[in-house]
């Protein structure tokens, strides 16, 4: 286990390596002078001694190799550089949208599994009836479904519903209070874009579970548990889950990359000031800056989240817990 | 001839009926798997024809008729510019088939020539390009669609770009593990014994038996790519007016206009979640299908 834990871990280092050179070069591919085309915005050319200033504050009057070690290295002490949006320090404009697209993504990580594992179980259980059916095709569903229109639909339901019960349309507020502060408003920011953005994730965990379960239950131990006359729970629960759960919780890691796809858009349409709507701001604005700070963020927390995930499935199979 | 007691009954045996063909085999056996490929052939034809199946122009604007309910004039409504929505809906599944089988179809023969080649080479050649391909794996699909777009700009071409790029190296990986497992086999070794090129061994030998698992990806691939075209319009990063696209008409007035003309945001909606679920019902018939292991399921 050792060895593998040791192998996962060196593997992370070249992988963040090529992806801060990918990140790096790809913000360098930029057609034409990324100063020439902020300061001369309108059709109108820029003073050459604010495009040399700009030039200067950027780093770009050094070679390619010097301004990808002060990129590495200003990454590394957390140092993103200056908006060239809004002017202030890229860490602080992070830092200030974090919290609740750090909620949201816990949310609808819980809710996910929590839909996801009852329901594929269930699935596999009732093979080929009514309800491994509904299962199947909700799920099938939840793939196809664009998060960002199911965030709006939902908006609508919950306006018509709340039309209706209460005579009055409500609609979860948009600013945020952090939960110690006042919790339900809180979960009512969060809870309708969680919702949305782990239906998806849900889906694809809900289809591999009952994929594992069946080919757990298919195989020679469980005919034994249940031959040496255990009750069907403790053959389910003991048994086949524990094993069956074994590829969900990587599933659940390379996920996560969907998730934060999710959260760029459906901030998007909830108007929630979180990192993911700061992402389309920081493109929309040609903020290169900005851009080039999330995308390596996201494949930091992309990377690290998986390493997770892959030591704790370490953790959890034997096979490899005492290799 | 030796009189024996099956003859009789052998000499009576009625020729069997002929094999039925293999698409009505599947219509049998995947009647899901059959209902996907309907919805998908329907978005196709409308796609294909929609110069003769739309009632008007996508881009015209009648301000007289905006935001209409559903009626006869207009069977799905019309948008806050009064164009018709079933028309732009019907020319947007043009625009959703070309940017979704453009991607699919680049993406996933680039991965399957880097994945089979990787596979047939090993060693550095196989170390380096697993590298490459983990590096690019690290970046979330949208996340990399955006930079590219961040750094190309949108529009059709730029967009089908940003989501190429990211399918690669997930095909690639795919179809790696597939031709791992054809390198071993014998005739791999004959066909080199014979002095057949590199070429033609991982064209001829490999490709064709690795096929199963690369077009399942490519149904998949075909709806991830719509999905992510979508979401890119919706942005207002992907394709840009006045080219019909789903997610531009969920990105207009879908949100301003969601309770006093909420049909502006349902029906694109229900035409992206249609077609790529035509794409997923199809894509898991097909695996189905190729897969012995999973046929009794």
């Amino acid at each position: 286990m050792h060895r593998y834990i040791a192998n996962r871990v060196l593997l992370v280092i070249p992988t963040l390596i090529g992806a801060a050179v990918l990140v790096f070069l790809l913000m360098r591919l930029i057609p034409g002078d990324i100063c020439a085309i902020r300061l001369g915005s309108g059709g109108t050319m820029a003073d050459p001694r604010a495009i040399a200033r700009c030039h200067a504050e950027l780093g770009l009057d050094r070679s390619l190799v010097a301004q990808f070690i002060d990129f590495a290295w200003g990454f590394a002490r957390l140092d993103f550089g200056i908006s060239m949006w809004s002017g202030k320090p890229v860490a602080e404009e992070i830092a200030a949208r974090l919290p609740i697209s750090l909620e949201i993504a816990m949310m609808a990580t819980v809710l996910a599994i929590l839909i996801a594992i009852p329901l594929g179980t269930i699935s596999a259980l009732k093979q080929n009836s009514w309800l491994d059916h509904v299962v199947r095709v909700a799920a099938i569903a939840g793939i196809s479904t664009p998060s960002f229109w199911l965030g709006i639909v939902s908006i609508l339901a919950v306006l018509e519903i709340s039309n209706l019960l209460f005579g009055a349309p409500w609609m979860p507020p948009i600013d945020y209070v952090p939960f110690w502060q006042d919790p339900l408003r809180n979960l009512s920011i969060a809870f309708l874009p969680a919702l949305t953005v782990g239906y998806r994730y849900s889906a694809v965990s809900m289809r591999m579970t009952r994929s594992a379960m069946l080919e757990v239950l298919r195989e020679d131990y469980i005919r034994t548990a249940r031959a040496k006359g255990l009750i069907e729970k403790i053959v389910i629960n003991r048994h086949a889950l524990k094993n069956a759960l074994l590829p969900v919780v990587t599933l659940i890691g390379i996920e996560f990359a969907f998730l934060i796809s999710g959260l760029v858009v459906t901030e998007q349409v909830f108007n929630i000031n979180g990192v993911g709507r700061l992402f389309v701001l920081a493109v929309q604005n040609q903020d290169y800056t900005l851009t080039q700070a999330l995308v390596m963020l996201t494949v930091v927390t992309f990377v690290f989240v998986n390493l997770a995930v892959d030591l704790l499935y370490a953790w959890l199979d034997p096979r490899i817990r005492f290799g | 001839m030796v009189d024996l007691p099956y003859t009789a009954a052998l000499e009576n045996t009625v020729e069997a009926p002929r094999a039925r063909s293999g698409a009505l085999d599947f219509c049998r056996r995947e009647p899901l798997g059959t209902f996907g490929l309907v919805l998908v052939l329907i978005m196709a034809v409308a796609g294909l024809g929609a110069e003769w199946i739309a009632p008007y122009s996508p881009t015209a604007n009648d301000f007289a008729a905006m935001t209409e309910p559903p009626s006869w004039a207009h069977i799905m409504g019309t948008d806050q510019f009064g164009r018709d929505l079933f028309s732009r809906i019907v020319f947007g599944a043009r625009t959703a088939f070309i940017v979704g089988f453009s991607c699919a179809l680049v993406g996933g023969f680039a991965g399957l020539v880097l994945g089979v080649a990787s596979a047939y080479f090993g060693g550095r050649i196989d170390t380096v390009l697993q590298r490459i391909n983990d590096v690019i794996m690290a970046f979330p699909l949208i996340i990399l669609a955006l930079a590219v777009i961040a750094v190309f700009g949108s529009g059709v071409f730029n967009v089908i770009l940003a989501i190429t790029i990211p399918l690669i190296p997930r095909c690639a990986r795919v179809v790696r593990s597939s031709a791992l497992a054809i390198r071993e086999v014998p005739y791999i070794d004959a066909a080199r014994a014979c002095g057949f090129g590199h070429t033609r061994i991982i064209l001829r030998h490999m490709v064709p038996n690795v096929l199963a698992p690369f077009l399942i990806m490519l149904t998949a691939f075909v709806g991830q790519a719509i999905l992510a075209e979508a979401s890119l319009s919706y942005l207002g990063l992907g394709v840009q007016e006045p080219v019909p696209a789903w997610g531009l008409m969920l990105q207009g007035g879908a949100e301003e206009y969601a309770t006093t003309a909420p049909w502006i945001a349902i029906f694109p909606g229900v035409a992206i979640a249609l077609t790529v679920f035509g794409f997923s019902l199809f894509g898991d018939a097909l695996r189905d299908a190729l897969d012995p292991k999973l046929r009794d399921r």
